[in-house]
């Protein structure tokens, strides 16, 4: 251990603010990025089942193709 | 060959084996960087001139190394995208920019933060910090100019061709410690010589990198997925994956 205390550790002689709001930064970026790209993928899911279970007959009827665009969710 | 460079161009097999790498990128990449940051706060020694402060670095280095070599990769993906017109390629570079930024953001963020007890300023318009300013401006650039347009070919080429104009900024932010004056320190790991600092500080620093490495590939994958399942929709195997119930 490079410091005597858990005390001396936060303060990190005077520069604790500096060191702690950085990594207070990265790991909330980080974490939010990781959250909002899982609920992204989740919702992506959600949507294709919806539109399975409420068109099935549109899927075998011979009509031309349709173009329905998915917006993932962007919360 | 071909057979691999054909099979990675494959969306359907891609899916698979991000799936199967997913939990290994994610756990070992958050095993190292715990490893990592924990010995640089806690353990490794003080820096002689710059106190504590200096433990900025086992998560600044890892952003802003990840920064420019993600933009690296967007670079040959996007010449990828324009000779091979490979669709995967594309799908890579919309779902990195976005870690890519963040990435940059935190370069910049933390570089700052530390640029105050050590420099005494936040902000020096100098060629290192002016050139990762850029830098974070591209990956906006591809971000608002992929979303800007709807068309997926036209979209692809677009973007592919910004990328490539932009990677001149690379070799200026990787030199720019050499070529102008700064008060920015050199590069703390270079290929052709040992390292300038104690062990105790580049091996957990070394640790950090890495980890935020597998931690990017993770990502990656995950957002890889996403943008795979919005684009194939309705191809027969996305309905398949559905249907059985995959999240």
């Amino acid at each position: 251990m490079a410091f005597d205390s858990f005390g001396a550790f936060i303060v990190m002689e005077g520069h604790g603010p500096y060191v702690w709001a950085c990594y207070f930064m990265f790991f909330l970026l980080m974490g939010a990025l990781a959250l909002w790209s899982l609920r992204q993928r989740r919702s992506v899911f959600a949507q294709q089942r919806r539109r399975m279970n409420s068109a099935p007959a549109r899927d075998q009827s011979p009509a031309g193709a349709s173009f329905t665009r998915i917006e993932p969710s962007h919360d | 060959m071909w057979q691999i460079f054909h099979k990675l161009g494959s969306p359907k097999w891609f899916f698979g084996i991000a799936s199967t790498l997913m939990p290994w990128l994610l756990w070992v990449g958050l095993a190292l960087m715990v490893a990592g940051i924990g010995w640089g706060l806690a353990f490794a020694p003080q820096d002689y001139l710059q106190g504590n402060s200096y433990r900025i670095i086992f998560i600044h280095v890892p952003s802003a190394f990840l920064a420019q070599s993600v933009y690296m990769m967007m670079a040959v993906a996007g010449l990828v995208t324009l000779v091979w017109r490979m669709k995967l390629a594309d799908v890579f570079v919309k779902a990195v920019a976005p870690v890519g930024a963040v990435l940059t953001f935190l370069a910049l963020f933390t570089g700052a933060v530390w640029g105050k007890p050590t420099w005494g300023t936040w902000w020096i318009w100098d060629a290192r910090l002016t050139s990762m300013l850029i830098l974070l401006f591209l990956y906006f650039g591809v971000i608002a100019l992929g979303a800007a347009i709807s068309d997926e070919k036209s979209s692809a080429r677009a973007v592919a061709v910004l990328v490539l104009v932009g990677v001149v900024n690379i070799p200026i932010i990787k030199y720019s410690v050499e070529w102008w004056n700064t008060l920015h320190q050199p590069a703390t790991f270079k290929l052709t010589e040992k390292p300038s600092m104690p062990a105790e500080m580049w091996v957990p620093l070394l640790l950090s990198v890495l980890g935020l490495y597998l931690i990017f590939g993770w990502l990656t994958c995950l957002r890889m997925q996403t943008e795979i399942l919005v684009r194939e929709g309705r191809t027969r195997w996305v309905k398949e994956l559905v249907q059985a119930g995959g999240n």
